[in-house]
């Protein structure tokens, strides 16, 4: 049941014929969607793509509509917002929908890289979609803090009073820097008007022509699979690859699957725990901004947390806290290394030894224990698990080249072996 | 795909329990046991709220005409013996405090219109705040709360619950500079309500005060019940059409 019928031709008559005399429309359609052989082995983690992809739109969407009724200024945010809670129609549903969609981004972009980590699908040739990745969730890191900040809730004001800060311990620029980035002296109306520009222009633009560049490189070297292997390597006569299947109509109803059961997910956290115990919107965000009052305990928002645990985790050394900073910078940056770290003859967990799947549980294991730490006040157990976990952390990308060429690989089969 | 699920809830229920755990920190709180959707605990919370909260307290985003209609409330009742401060049905509900009542309480009285969202345990920590009120001669009223110490409110519902007084930890207060640890309140002398009266009296306050947070609440509630249906029949179309096109797939 392709859209298109297959004589769809510049010759062909209709409007398709000559949109596509001027246009190359069938031509797109097909190339990338509709004679795009993706391997037929997808598995669940598959979904996370696809899944970003509908999260993305979903901001973008609501995100036009709440522009539509908020007020970027210092004086006017808060009430805007519970202005569109309870005075614009429909305004709370748009408003759940685009804080929630927050939350869930971050949730099917973690999925998303996970899977990378399991299949190895940052491995050669796929090097440059994976630092296409790793920049979109550096943007998209960018875009959900300022979105946080707009608001103006009171953990918003102090949220960004101690992220904009960790930039002053930079040596010689910090100082300037920092009055750079808040157009003042503290974060204030100004502030608030620079992060509304580019949490709903410059930001969103860039995330979306980084999401194409992602797709196109993704449709130049084709998808990886479970098994890590290229389905390029047996094909049939016409060229198609044997393992493959054209990407519509098999994936568009597979998605469908997939988008359906996150969309139940997605709507049961939007209609009956917006705020999610306090995760997704946190309590001390529902008091207005007040630059004399700090709340209790400041604590970024959940998907921040693992970063801000290792932030947190570095002591300050001589005379300085800039080391922390470094330690969170790198832990970001460090994954963009990923194609060149890994040097297992195998791409897939499938067919790798047990060090590699003893190493990934760990990664995991710390990943998930740095969130817990970045949410809880620096007392107790906390900052010892942050400090190990950081360690970690680091020593799965750093290690890597290493434990990767060590480790004992299975025999890789020739073709995939079934379908999920 | 099934061992994927559970690899996936297991981990977030196990991040999700390592960060509720250990969030308690000082006195527990009581549980209000409040219900959103009974409008006859929300109507008497609206009534109590505007006879001895709004003096005070305003709830600026929330519209008299807003509560009328959610809560059931003819607006001719409403203006007649509900709305003090306004005589305009649209106007949020604004308390009678004037600007300076700063120099009455050291603080100004603050808006009450989020509060069930802005402190962590919602409708539970305002059941509790309620019942907190313990007799303090250190304090400019006269009395302290258990559950936000140094409160500058005085004990407004004092008469209606009585005056308590506080407990201490055994062996804390008895001398020699040791740290004084209060553990609760009890009675001290009675008031003009039953406990359970006093009860029932905060409950509904809190539970109005929890519907003013969010007046959408009910109704977000009980439409996402539907969505759910629908997304679940969707979902069941969607897995037959996906396995309608994959027969042919080998």
């Amino acid at each position: 049941m392709a859209a298109i019928p297959e004589s769809a031709h510049p010759d062909a008559g209709g409007l398709l014929g000559w949109i596509d005399r001027r246009f190359p429309l069938s031509k797109l359609w097909k190339s990338q969607v509709s004679e795009y052989y993706a391997p037929k082995n997808f598995n669940f983690w598959y979904y996370f793509g696809i899944l970003a992809t509908v999260v993305l739109a979903n901001q973008l969407i609501t995100g036009i509509f709440l522009t539509m009724q908020y007020k970027p200024s210092a004086s006017e945010a808060f009430a805007s917002v519970e202005y569109i809670m309870r005075d614009v129609q429909g305004g709370w549903l748009i408003r759940y929908m685009h804080s929630t969609g927050a939350s869930a981004f971050f949730i099917v972009v973690y999925l998303h890289m996970f899977r990378a980590l399991l299949y190895g699908s940052a491995r050669k040739p796929r090097e440059l979609l994976w630092i296409f990745g790793c920049l979109i969730l550096l943007l998209l890191m960018a875009e959900a803090f300022m979105g946080y900040v707009l608001p103006w809730g009171n953990m918003s004001y102090w949220g960004a009073q101690v992220i904009v800060s960790l930039f002053s311990s930079l040596p010689y620029i910090g100082a300037g820097l920092v009055e750079w980035i808040r157009g003042d002296y503290y974060i204030s109306d100004a502030t608030l008007n620079r992060f509304f520009a580019l949490h709903v222009a410059a930001l969103p633009l860039a995330l979306v022509f980084l999401v194409i560049a992602h797709l196109m490189a993704l449709h130049e070297v084709g998808s990886n699979n479970p098994d890590g292997i290229e389905i390029h390597d047996h094909e049939d006569a016409k060229g198609h690859p044997l393992d493959g299947i054209p990407f519509h109509p098999y994936y568009t109803v597979k998605d469908l699957v997939g988008v359906a059961g996150f969309l139940l997910l997605f709507c049961g956290v939007i209609f009956f725990a917006p705020s999610f115990g306090g995760l997704f919107l946190e309590s001390p965000n529902f008091d207005p901004a007040n630059p004399l009052q700090t709340p209790p305990h400041i604590a970024p928002v959940w998907y921040f947390t693992p970063f801000y645990a290792m932030l947190r985790a570095v002591p300050s050394f001589a005379g300085t806290q800039v080391w922390g900073v470094i330690v969170m910078g790198a832990s970001v940056v460090i994954l963009f290394f990923l194609p060149w770290l890994d040097r297992s003859p195998v791409r897939s967990i499938r067919y790798r030894g047990p060090i590699y799947k003893i190493m990934l549980g760990i990664f995991v294991l710390s990943f998930i224990a740095l969130g817990v730490c970045g949410l809880k006040p620096p007392a107790g157990i906390y900052p010892m698990i942050g400090k190990v976990c950081t360690v970690l952390y680091f020593a799965f990308f750093l290690l890597m080249p290493w434990y990767t060429k060590l480790d004992r690989t299975k025999p890789v089969p020739e073709r995939v072996t079934g379908h999920a | 795909m099934l061992k994927s699920w559970v690899l996936i809830s297991t981990m977030l229920m196990a991040a999700t329990a390592a960060s509720t755990a250990g969030a308690e920190e000082g006195i527990a709180l009581m549980k209000a046991d409040t219900d959103i959707t009974n409008t006859d605990s929300l109507q008497r919370g609206a009534r109590d709220f505007m006879n001895y909260c709004s003096g005070c307290h305003s709830l600026k985003y929330l519209r008299y005409n807003r509560m009328a209609e959610d809560l059931k409330i003819p607006l001719p009742e409403l203006q007649k013996n509900l709305m003090f401060t306004s005589d305009k049905s649209f106007d949020g509900i604004n308390s009678a405090m004037p600007p300076d009542a700063v120099t009455w309480f050291g603080k100004q009285p603050p808006d009450l219109s989020l509060i069930a969202r802005a402190r962590e345990g919602g409708p539970n920590y305002i059941y509790s705040y309620l019942h907190g009120f313990y007799a303090d001669k250190t304090r400019l009223w006269g009395v302290n709360n258990l559950y936000l110490p140094a409160t500058a409110m005085p004990h407004v519902l004092g008469k209606l619950q009585g005056l308590q007084k506080p407990v201490f930890k055994p062996g804390s207060d008895a001398g020699g500079g040791a740290q004084v640890e209060l553990v609760g309140v009890e009675p001290m002398t009675p008031g003009t309500m039953k406990p359970e009266e006093y009860d029932q009296f905060c409950r509904d306050i809190a539970n109005f005060l929890d519907y003013a947070a969010e007046p959408i609440k009910a109704k977000r509630q009980s439409m996402g019940v539907f969505v759910m249906l629908f997304l679940a029949a969707f979902f069941v179309f969607a897995y037959l059409l996906k396995k309608e096109y994959w027969k042919d797939v080998h």
